[in-house]
C-alpha cells in the first residue's frame, strides 16, 4: 500500500478516509486533526496553560505529546486510582514520559481525597466500578486545575470513546446527557474550568498508531475492572458496524454534533450551587463526590 | 510465522507466506481493532508475512482484547 501524500510505503491504512500514510505523513495528518479540533471548537488559546489529564494509556500520552509540540504550556495530572499493579505501572509510564519530555507532572492519589482507593470504592457502592471512578476523576481533575491555576483541562477522549458514549446515551435516551456531550465544555461557573477533548476527531487505532510511532511507552494492559464494562460492549458493536461500513462511527458522532445536538439543548441553564462541604460545584446541596466519600467512610 | 497477541500476552503459530489480512481473518480479528507491528514499525493488511517472521497484533481499545 502506498502513502496518499508521498507515494512511499504506507504504515497505516485509514479506511474511513480511503487513505494510507507513511510514518511522517501519518504523524502530520494526526497533528493536523488535533489542530483542526482546537480551531473548530476554540479549545485553547495559543500558548495557553493546559492541565493534561494522563492515565499512562495511549490516548492521553499521545495528546500530551502533541500539545507540547504545539507550544502549549502543559502540565500532566496523573490521578492514582490505587488499582493494584495496573496503577503502579500506569503511573510509571506517566513519570517516564514527563521525564523524557521534561514536562511537569502532578500526581494526586484518589485515596487521599476520598478515603479509599478505587477497589474499595467499587465494593462500597452498588454501582459499576467505572461509575465511582469516573465521578472521582472528573471531580479531582477540576479541583486540581483550580488549585494550580489552570483555566482548562484536556483529556484524551478519542472518536471511539465519544461515539460509544453517544451510543450509550441514545440507547437509553438520556436526554439530559446529550446536550453535555461535546468536544469542548465551556466554564459555566467560576469554579468549573473548561474541559476539552482535542483527540475527538481521531479514532482509537489512530491514537494507538501515533503513540507507537512516536515511541511512547504506554500501558497496553487493560484496567482489571474494565472487563465487561458497558462502554466496551458498545465499542465492540460499533467496531462491527465500522468494519462493514468504514466511517460509520465518524458519521454517527459528527452527524450528532452538527445536526442533532441542537434539538436536545436545554431551554434554561441548570442552576449551579457550591457544595456545602467542599465548595465545589453541584446541582444539589452536597456534591456527588462528598456523598461518595460519606458512603466510603460509613463502610470502612 | 509467530503472532504475538495481548491481554493476556501470548503467542500462536500460524501458516506464513500470507497477507496480514488473511491472518487476521483466520484469527477472527477485525483489522480496525489492532495495530499490526513488525519489528519497530507498523505494516498494512496487504503486506505478506513469511514463515519465520514475528508480528504483534496489539489491540487498540483501552481494555480491549486480541
Amino acid at each position: 500500500m502506498k502513502c496518499r501524500k508521498c507515494g512511499g510505503a504506507a504504515v497505516l491504512e485509514l479506511r474511513r478516509h480511503n487513505a494510507a500514510f507513511c510514518e511522517p505523513d501519518f504523524l502530520e495528518f494526526f497533528r493536523n486533526q488535533v489542530r483542526e479540533a482546537i480551531r473548530k471548537y476554540r479549545m485553547l488559546a495559543p500558548g495557553e496553560r493546559v492541565l493534561v489529564a494522563v492515565s499512562g494509556g495511549k490516548d492521553s500520552l499521545a495528546l500530551w505529546d502533541v500539545l507540547i509540540d504545539e507550544g502549549y504550556q502543559t502540565t500532566g495530572l496523573y490521578l492514582d486510582l490505587g488499582i493494584f499493579d495496573y496503577s503502579v505501572e500506569s503511573k510509571a509510564r506517566c513519570e517516564a514520559f514527563a521525564a523524557r519530555r521534561a514536562a511537569p507532572l502532578i500526581v494526586s492519589r484518589v485515596a487521599d481525597a476520598i478515603g479509599a482507593p478505587v477497589p474499595v470504592i467499587k465494593n462500597v457502592t452498588r454501582r459499576p466500578p467505572c461509575s465511582g471512578c469516573g465521578l472521582s476523576k472528573r471531580y479531582l481533575m477540576n479541583r486540581a486545575a483550580l488549585e494550580h491555576g489552570f483555566p482548562v483541562v484536556a483529556t484524551g477522549h478519542n472518536l471511539d470513546d465519544e461515539a460509544a458514549t453517544l451510543f450509550g446515551s441514545v440507547m437509553h435516551w438520556q436526554t439530559d446527557a446529550l446536550p453535555r456531550q461535546s468536544p469542548a465544555l465551556a466554564s459555566t461557573h467560576p469554579k468549573l474550568v473548561r474541559r476539552v477533548k482535542p483527540l475527538y476527531r481521531l479514532s482509537e487505532r489512530e491514537t494507538a498508531a501515533f503513540a507507537f510511532l512516536r515511541r511512547i511507552d504506554y500501558i497496553v494492559e487493560e484496567c482489571p475492572f474494565a472487563k465487561g464494562a458497558t462502554s466496551i460492549q458498545h465499542k465492540q458493536i460499533l467496531d462491527r458496524m465500522e468494519d462493514a461500513s468504514p466511517g460509520a462511527k465518524h458519521n454517527f458522532l459528527f452527524g450528532f454534533l452538527e445536526k442533532a445536538q441542537p434539538a436536545f439543548a436545554r431551554a434554561e441553564p441548570v442552576a449551579l450551587n457550591e457544595c456545602a462541604r467542599c465548595g465545589q460545584v453541584t446541582t444539589g446541596t452536597l456534591c456527588a463526590f462528598c456523598k461518595l466519600a460519606d458512603q466510603v467512610k460509613r463502610a470502612t | 510465522m509467530k503472532v504475538v497477541l495481548r491481554n493476556p500476552r501470548r503467542e500462536v503459530d500460524v501458516a506464513g507466506g500470507r497477507r496480514v489480512r488473511d491472518v487476521l481473518k483466520d484469527l477472527d480479528i477485525l483489522p480496525e481493532t489492532v495495530l499490526v507491528i513488525r519489528g519497530d514499525t507498523l505494516i498494512t493488511a496487504d503486506q505478506v508475512v513469511s514463515d519465520g517472521e514475528t508480528i504483534e497484533l496489539r489491540p487498540v481499545m483501552s481494555g480491549g482484547r486480541a
